[in-house]
């Protein structure tokens, strides 16, 4: 199991922080994530791992308005 | 264009920019055919600095505490701030209008793009003040060229945007040089400004890659209500003393650093961060839908099963392409979106080939979603229109959506509306409505254009609709109506549109990510927090004359691995710039903290003017259901699952309890939740439990100006102050 933005989400071996916006539907182009408080480049959401157990946060940038 | 009469004209020496201020103001007397210039003190700039705070300042000296929209005293005051006219960052020529709004019956400000804010500096004016009432249509002129102002008889008939604007940038251009219309630009309301609330000041460009003048919009409030109840038909500032260094700035040199490494970010990432450049606002369309923030049919759904039809890809295609559209010099950004040689199908210029300013985001969301159409053509030529009327397409878009609503409960029917069939999506009609209120002439149309608020006065008395059912869905906030984004989920974002000084527009605060997808504002103190610090923060862009856009739709490769979540979604290193540049125009340093100080003064100031006016107090900030909450069956079930979670949240079993009584019983539950709210907020604020900023506080920030003082102890009551 890992958080995500304060909410729980099932772990899945390999799992990257691409497949998690996937799955969340996060389409918003501004994220910014942090596994564990670590930051995370933009550039490399499709090749970094998420550990089980990891405490994810996946910002939406404000912009809008 | 035969030669205008002149009916007044005034001779004077344009005041050269110093430091990014002229140190003159102007005041024309449009009714006593009057011209005063004043000077600004340093005491007006440390308080108010610049921008809507002149502004206010001004309106603040001119009208009475009794005064309303349409009285002859009421002023619209023009003013960019400082470091309006910067061409070496992006996003620096905006102006901001204040005056005393239709709607709202205080002041309302709103900003709009073009060359006026600028070229009114470069003309020798740090603000213009226009007050009276002509006896019959006039053009005000501010020419720096000829060092006169003056008032001329209008020659047109035909008062309308493009027609007004298209003449008065050819009459005051070289007739051998076409490009030379680009050192004017001209303010303009249209026909439908003058029967409707929802009037709104168009502001122009000349483009010189069209060859054509475009049109920017000071949208909201009025303000272009205002103008042609003074019988303006237009304002026109021009000068050819334009410059890249006009404002005379301390520091050149860190203005062209920051602007070069700004413009390189913006061209480098654009395309992956937010495709400014080539869809404009209209990104967020689709992004809105995914997040159930799209508002569809009157705010009841944040997401259509035909959004796709409104995708900003459709938009990116019918703008045209390659042509660096900023509405300002040096705005790389370049969002200032067209659609060219679009053939309009219907109204008085039907079969007219044009060139439309937009569809901006809340066009498309407004015109669009909002009242149920998706249909990017349509919504094109309602965008058009609206601005060749004169009317802010936001509260066209939502005033309609309201009028549909309306129409579908059964509350108006067509007998009221002259046989019109306003369901939600019926294309023709509501095209049909838009014609009818730039016309001024339908009795309907002329009810529909008074807004939301008066809207339910008049459908209650004149047709027996239920107030009860209009108070609820009706989406306004103090006489205004809301902009494009459905704020029910998010807590913080009722106070982002319901606790504001002016009423729900998303320029102060918009926190739906921060709040209810980042879940970076758990508790009602966190809330406040953020809405006291984004208002504050983004009120400056006001004070001296900036997009805010180039701030956080653009950010740096790096913001997000530089900074913790909370920082970074303030992006700091463009807050630095902004500190940067503040000081390279007008050799004053100041903080961050200091900026946030410089507008939290004039917010102040601009809350105890509403209290002035006979506002300003708790009881103005009020929120309807549906901006809390689904309040009808069908909106409960188009997201069961997600609002049966939210009920068990709040304590209440869904089993067994019909979607009507768990649309009531959540009401409810975000009623209660709103009271709080308000109160944690007013507290961060420095306010009191009625909503009036204490003498402490304004102390604290410096504006503990007697006549400031003087309002607020009228109005304050022992029993509203905190007890710590
Ligand atoms: S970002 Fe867009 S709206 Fe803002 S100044 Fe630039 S072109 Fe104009």
């Amino acid at each position: 199991m890992i958080t995500v933005n304060g909410e729980p989400m099932e772990w899945k071996r390999e799992m990257t922080v691409r497949d998690i916006i996937d799955a969340k539907r996060y389409v918003f182009p501004l994220l910014a994530v942090w596994i564990d408080s670590v930051p995370v480049p933009r550039d490399d959401f499709d090749i970094t791992e998420v550990p089980d157990n990891a405490n994810v946060q996946i910002i939406h940038m404000i912009s809008g308005g | 264009m035969e030669k205008m009469k002149v009916l007044a004209e005034w001779s004077y020496d344009p005041a050269k920019p110093f430091r990014g201020y002229t140190g003159k103001t102007l005041k024309v007397n449009v009714g006593d055919m009057t011209f005063e210039s004043k000077d600004v003190s340093e005491d007006m700039k440390d308080k108010f600095t610049g921008g809507r705070g002149f502004g206010l300042k001004l309106l603040w000296d001119s009208v009475k505490d009794t005064t309303k929209w349409n009285d002859p005293e009421n002023e619209v005051v023009i003013s960019g701030g400082p470091l309006c006219g910067v061409t070496q960052y992006p996003g620096m020529g905006k102006f901001y209008a204040v005056f005393v709004s239709p709607l709202t019956d205080q002041t309302y400000d709103s900003n709009a793009g073009g060359h006026f804010g600028p070229l009114l500096k470069f003309a020798g004016w740090d603000a213009i003040e226009i007050q009276g009432k002509a006896r019959k249509d006039v053009v005000v002129v501010v020419d720096a060229d000829e060092k006169k102002v003056k008032i001329l008889e209008s020659p047109f008939d035909d008062v309308n945007a493009y027609t007004v604007t298209e003449a008065l940038h050819e009459y005051f251009g070289d007739p051998d040089d076409i490009n030379d219309r680009r050192f004017s630009s001209v303010l303009t309301a249209g026909k439908g400004a003058e029967t409707s609330f929802w009037g709104c000041i168009n502001s122009s460009f000349w483009d010189s890659h069209r060859k054509m003048p475009r049109l920017k919009q000071a949208g909201r409030g009025g303000g272009g209500t205002i103008l042609r109840d003074k019988k303006i038909a237009a304002v026109v500032v021009k000068t050819h003393d334009l410059s890249g260094t006009a404002n005379n700035p301390a520091d050149v040199d860190t203005l062209t650093r920051l602007g070069a490494k700004l413009h390189k970010e913006i061209i480098s990432l654009d395309s992956k961060q937010c495709r400014m450049r080539t869809a404009g606002t209209p990104h967020l369309n689709e992004i809105m839908n995914e997040y159930h923030l799209l508002p569809t049919n009157n705010y009841k759904f944040g997401q259509h099963k035909d959004a796709d039809n409104i995708h900003s890809k459709v938009y990116e295609k019918m703008f045209t392409q390659g042509i660096a559209d900023g509405c300002w010099y040096g705005c790389t950004m370049a969002c200032a979106k067209a659609v060219d040689g679009y053939e309009l199908k219907t109204g008085p210029w039907k079969g007219k080939k044009i060139t439309v300013d937009g569809p901006e985001y809340e066009t498309a969301a407004g015109l669009g979603s909002n009242v149920g159409v998706f249909d990017p053509e349509w919504t094109t030529e309602t965008n058009f229109y609206a601005d060749h009327y004169g009317l802010d397409t936001i509260s066209l878009g939502t005033g309609i959506a309201f009028v549909c609503e309306c129409y579908e409960l059964g509350l108006i029917s067509k007998d009221n509306t002259n046989g019109l069939d306003l369901k939600f999506g019926n294309k023709d009609d509501i095209m049909e409505l838009l014609h009818r209120l730039g016309e001024g002439k339908d009795d309907f149309a002329l009810m529909v254009g008074k807004g939301i608020h008066k809207m339910k006065d008049l459908f209650a008395e004149k047709f027996g609709a239920d107030r009860k059912v209009m108070e609820r869905i009706g989406m306004e906030g103090q006489g205004i109506e809301v902009s494009e984004y459905v704020p029910k989920e998010s807590i913080a974002q009722w106070g982002g549109y319901f606790l504001t000084l002016k009423g729900p527009q998303h320029d102060e605060a918009w926190l739906i990510f921060m709040d209810r997808v980042n879940k970076q504002l758990p508790t009602f103190e966190d809330k406040a927090e953020a809405l006291h610090y984004f208002p504050n923060f983004r009120t400056w862009f006001s004070l001296v004359g900036l997009c805010k856009l180039p701030w956080n739709d653009i950010e740096p490769e790096d913001n997000a691995t530089k900074h913790s979540p909370q920082e970074a979604a303030r992006v700091p290193e463009h807050v630095q710039n902004y500190v940067d540049i503040f000081e390279a125009v007008t050799g004053k340093k100041i903080t961050k903290e200091e900026l946030v100080l410089q507008s939290e003064r004039v917010y102040n100031f601009q809350r105890v003017f509403q209290l002035r006016l006979g506002k300003g107090t708790r009881k103005f900030h009020n929120i309807p259901d549906r901006a809390l909450g689904p309040v009808w069956a069908d909106e409960w079930e188009a997201r069961t699952e997600y609002y049966d979670n939210e009920l068990k949240a709040g304590g209440i079993d869904p089993a067994g309890l019909s979607s009507q009584e768990k649309c009531d019983r959540l009401q409810k539950i975000r009623r209660e939740q709103w009271e709080l709210l308000v109160d944690t907020v007013y507290k961060r604020r420095g306010w009191d439990k009625n909503g009036i900023p204490t003498v402490k506080k304004l102390k604290e920030l410096g504006m503990d100006i007697p006549e400031v003082i003087a309002v607020v102890e009228k109005h304050a009551k022992p029993e509203d102050q905190w007890k710590d």
